[in-house]
């Protein structure tokens, strides 16, 4: 052997041996995409920091990849570029989307039964489970952070305008009554905003009346699921939100969460949006204000129904090594631990998922120091859940919701009236599922 | 289409006037401006360059006057209109800590902004140069094949073809790399032809006297053609540095972890919704001017190379 | 035009141009024989259900009213960008080319807005316009203006031109300088000994000489307002309220990234790439006019 090549054999060999050794004392490293900003990304990595150390077989890396579409954008880029990371959050508008991709995802269910893992769908609340549940009656998606919409209002300005802070509105005619007062009265610049106003105004709207957003359950029951939102409750709320647009009770923010800055900065006296909204309003707000139950409409029947949730579950992505897997259930055991769901709940202010964390966060005496905090889970769990306000499940639905959002600006800019605004989501939104219906047939 | 008079000064090119345009300004040799001496129309013309560069410069006052207040004395509308005394500790805070939702610091951000207009200009200029000598040079089959494949990538700007691109970047495994956010934006034809341009104007006799030497292709491509390019490169540089400072869709698209933010796509980050966190604006607008500075800078001393370069490449 | 004196090599050109031969492979041919190929694909997110539809995807565009409404907001973008740019810069020019002392200066606080990033300008113009924080919202609406950008489509048009306007301004102000510097002073002299005042010469002389730089300004502008401005909608108006500021790129974005939809986001490549060769032949016949001039 001549020398260059006797050292290159030496090089081999000795890299093969590094890479030996490491392999051999490695641990099995579980990629976890999410989309968790701020104070959220902080305790994203708590968790893996707290599993890491926990046990030494895995390794949980979290990796923010953005906003949730970007998060999702990106998983799916990678699984077809064949390396998708183990474990990725998905919003829940995406969840049609991920289920209807069969070969992309391992039920989360499946994989805890291979690990042997102790897994309970009946643990979680009935509305959170539903929702990632198969038609089969498998659990897909693993729950993690669910919210839902509630109404906001600013005590310090009710009280100036002459209403009793205490006593929140309860129906929307009693909401833009204190619109008017307020408004009257000068004491605020804006009466009511809102976030997200399809969540709030189409989807939960139409659960907490329990009327249906479409056929089929709601999507729940299959892909031929079609719109049903231009119903004459629908038409009259939105016609109302028009008409409060244009007395200048109601301030439209913007399709996101831009309102909740409005709320806080003390520009408007009165939000629906998220529920985890209110660490955030918390620290912000330098006024008193309270949480109360999503408004509704009294004269209709049933109402108020239950609300369905927001936010995102974890996906567990196909195509890995059974450790790998094994290591994902281990993980998502260690999340699922009750006491851990309960700090999770009382730090980030989305809901307690299950009824055992709801449970020893109320035995914590967390709800009386701090008001309303369990507003949210009252209203998820008010009623049983019907199939009108179990969930949704609508393929496409991030565009379907820039579409219904779309219409509400059309129709609050004065370009077109309630009918024909929803009238237009409808068709709209059909025609994207009729495309999505085709795409993922069976 | 009116033609200029043929009784015109003859003038080679049209409005290549252009050209003649770098005589005045990088020289500043003062033109005659007036004819004649018209006070009103003196005084008109002073003061409607003063609003013009007021109304440029405005948003930019705003800008820094929000990057010296507090996030409440932003909220407090109308805001100021003179600076406050927050500038350090806001510049520090944005440097070191980011702001909004995006908690990557900006420095680093910055620092991610120069590799990739490094990258992208000093790369441009490279592989241009070297096809740009080939193409004009050689003689070689397909020759021509090759130039025009060049060509119409001008019409391909990165903006229509996004997607696809996206997905090749995922096949090779460049999301999320330094590799990722700048070769896709190396290739263009405009600074190919920018030098093709250029080598066609070097004298003919100078490859012949090489070529009786005999030195070879890349000697004269070394001795000669490099040396005599060197303004091309700096005009050329100027352009695609702050062409790849400013990038914004392809860096949004590409790059995911905080690690490798550009600072352009750090401030949308910082502003977007949906978020927990809420808009901090005196942080945005100070990491705003940060972001500013070094192309500004760039343009504003290498002023004379800018313009250049500016009109170069629309050949 | 060729050069005299070439030189001979087997592998040499082959091996300088291979870098950017890579790269355009790659990076461009690639990609688009993909769009290309993808835009006859219907297939879900993840490329597990791919089914061959022929021309479904372009025929879907075509028959959606809000992709037509998508061209319509972007013929109405590109016109305000186009004429406003040009028309300020070439006021600006105009008088910069009559100042003697100080000219320097001038130009430099004109032309430095060329190096701020769109995103940028455009959170810039998006803070003044804020409705709620903005100071030049405020200055609106005390002058009893309604301004909402968020609701009323218009303000929204406004606010995108606005920066789009103020980011191009340098650049025009450069070329019309450039083309102005270039006028021979003689012929406006005669003029004015012929008693032509400045207004009359600017029409009849300097007008009608400047317009090849302004034809070929005009099409820079669009292809700038089509493309290049992705970055100003995106930062200030995401494409709303409604559709009304949501031009044909950021459309190709939206479908693509956050809807995936990437059939209908590879016909609307496509269709973008079809008007981009056609702008960029319209700009080559009028260069190739220009260099035979």
């Amino acid at each position: 052997m001549s020398r260059p090549q006797a050292r290159i054999a030496r090089l081999v060999a000795a890299g093969a041996l590094a890479a030996f050794a490491t392999s051999a004392f490695a641990q099995t490293e579980i990629q976890w995409w999410h989309a968790m900003t701020g104070a959220l990304n902080d305790r994203v990595n708590e968790f893996a920091k707290g599993f890491n150390e926990s046990q030494k077989d895995y390794k949980v890396v979290p990796v923010f990849k953005g906003t949730y579409p970007e998060t999702m954008t990106a998983a799916i880029a990678a699984f077809r570029a064949g390396n998708a990371p183990h474990i990725v959050q998905v919003f829940e508008v995406g969840t049609a989307t991920m289920m209807a991709a069969k070969g992309a995802i391992k039920p989360v269910a499946e994989v805890m039964r291979e690990a042997g893992e102790k897994f309970d769908p009946k643990s979680y609340i009935g509305a959170v489970a539903g929702y990632y549940t198969s038609a089969k009656g498998e659990m897909l998606s693993f729950p993690f952070n669910s919210s839902t919409t509630v109404f906001y209002y600013n005590k310090d300005v009710f009280e100036k305008a002459g209403l009793d802070p205490n006593r929140p509105p309860a129906t929307w005619p009693e909401v833009m009554a204190a619109a008017a007062k307020i408004k009257a009265a000068g004491a605020s610049q804006c009466a009511y905003t809102t976030g997200w106003p399809s969540w709030v105004h189409v989807e939960n709207f139409s659960a907490w009346h329990n009327v249906p957003i479409g056929t089929r359950e709601n999507g729940m029951a299959g892909l031929d699921t079609r719109f049903q939102i231009n119903s004459p409750l629908h038409v009259r709320h939105w016609n109302n939100l028009k008409e409060w647009s244009q007395k200048g009770y109601f301030t439209y923010a913007g399709r996101r969460n831009e309102a909740e800055a409005k709320f806080y900065s003390g520009e408007c006296a009165m939000l629906t949006s998220s529920s985890a909204a209110q660490a955030n309003i918390n620290r912000n707000a330098k006024f008193k204000y309270a949480v109360a139950m999503l408004p509704y409409y009294a004269d209709v029947k049933g109402a108020p129904q239950n609300t369905i949730i927001g936010g995102a579950s974890l996906w567990v992505m196909s195509g890995k090594k059974p450790n790998e897997y094994k290591g994902v259930a281990k993980f998502l055991s260690y999340l699922a631990d009750p006491q851990r769901q309960a700090q999770w709940h009382q730090q980030t202010g989305y809901l307690p998922i299950t009824p055992a964390a709801y449970d020893i966060t109320k035995s914590a005496g967390f709800y009386e120091k701090n008001p309303g905090t369990d507003v949210s889970v009252r209203q998820m769990m008010l009623k049983q859940p019907t199939p009108n306000s179990k969930g949704l499940r609508f393929g496409s639905f991030v565009q379907i919701r820039d579409m219904f959002e779309e219409e509400m600006e059309n129709m609050l800019a004065g370009k077109q009236n309630a009918k024909a605004a929803l009238d237009n989501a409808v068709r709209r939104g059909n025609e994207m599922l009729a495309r999505f219906q085709k795409s993922a047939r069976e | 289409m009116a033609r200029p008079p043929a009784s015109a000064a003859p003038r080679p090119r049209l409005p290549a006037g252009v050209r003649n345009l770098l005589l005045p300004w990088t020289r500043n040799v003062p033109r005659e401006g007036m004819v004649e001496n018209r006070p009103f129309l003196d005084f008109l013309t002073h003061a409607v360059l003063l609003l013009g560069v007021a109304v440029i410069a405005f948003p930019v006052y705003v800008t820094f006057v929000a990057s010296t207040i507090t996030a409440e004395e932003v909220l407090a509308a109308p805001m100021p209109l003179v600076p406050g005394p927050h500038l350090i500790e806001n510049y520090r805070e944005a440097l070191l800590h980011g702001a909004g939702n995006s908690a990557a610091p900006v420095w680093r951000m910055m620092m991610n902004s120069l590799i990739t207009a490094l990258a992208i200009a000093l790369g441009k200029i490279a592989i241009s140069l070297l096809s740009a000598f080939a193409i004009v040079y050689f003689k070689f089959p397909l020759r021509m094949f090759f130039f025009w494949m060049i060509f119409v990538t001008l019409m391909l700007p990165v903006e229509v073809r996004i997607m696809p691109t996206y997905e090749v970047m995922s096949d090779l495994g460049m999301l999320d790399t330094y590799a990722g956010l700048t070769l896709p934006l190396i290739a263009s034809a405009t600074a190919t032809f920018l030098f093709r341009q250029f080598f066609l104007t070097v004298p003919d006799e100078l490859a012949e006297a090489a070529r009786i030497d005999g030195a070879g292709p890349m000697r004269f491509f070394w001795d000669v053609v490099v040396p005599m390019s060197k303004t091309s490169m700096a005009a050329l540089f100027v352009i695609q540095f702050i062409y790849g400072w400013n990038q914004y869709l392809w860096p949004l698209i590409v790059t995911t972890k905080e690690d490798y933010y550009t600072v352009v796509i750090g401030i949308k980050r910082m502003i977007a919704g949906g978020g927990e966190a809420s808009v901090e604006w005196h942080l945005v607008m100070a990491t705003a001017l940060m972001a500013m500075i070094p192309p500004a800078l760039v343009v504003i001393l290498m002023q004379k190379w800018f313009v250049k370069g500016l009109v170069d490449t629309e050949k | 035009m060729e050069k005299r004196v070439l030189f001979r090599s087997g592998w040499l050109p082959y091996a300088l141009l291979a870098p950017q031969l890579a790269v355009t492979i790659i990076f461009f041919f690639w990609p688009a024989g993909q769009a290309l190929f993808q835009s006859l694909l219907q297939q879900d997110p993840f490329g597990i259900d791919v089914e061959f539809v022929g021309l479904d995807n372009f025929a879907t565009l075509f028959a959606d009213e809000h992709y037509l409404a998508s061209f319509r907001v972007t013929a109405v973008f590109s016109v305000l960008v186009a004429s406003f740019g040009l028309l300020l810069s070439l006021i600006l020019a105009v008088f910069a080319d009559r100042v003697v002392r100080g000219a320097g200066t001038y130009k430099t606080l004109l032309i430095w807005p060329y190096a701020v990033a769109h995103a940028v300008a455009a959170v810039l113009w998006l803070f003044l316009f804020n409705p709620t924080l903005g100071i030049v919202a405020h200055w609106i609406k005390g002058l009893g203006i309604g301004w909402d950008p968020l609701l009323n489509g218009h303000d929204a048009m406004v606010l995108v031109v606005v920066a789009a306007v103020w980011k191009q301004i340098s650049y025009n102000f450069i070329f019309f300088l450039a083309g102005l510097q270039s006028i021979p002073k003689s012929l406006i002299e005669a003029a004015a000994i012929d008693g032509a005042g400045p207004g009359r010469r600017f029409w009849t002389i300097v007008f009608p000489l400047l317009s090849p730089t302004t034809f070929f300004l005009l099409v820079v502008n669009i292809v700038y307002a089509f493309f290049d401005t992705f970055a100003i909608v995106d930062a200030a108006t995401a494409g709303g309220p409604g559709q009304a500021t949501e031009i044909l790129v950021y459309k190709v974005y939206k479908d693509g990234f956050k809807a995936l939809d990437l059939g209908s986001s590879a016909a609307q490549s496509v269709i973008l790439m079809m008007i981009v060769i056609g702008l960029t032949v319209i700009q080559f016949k009028w260069i190739e006019r220009r260099v035979q001039y």
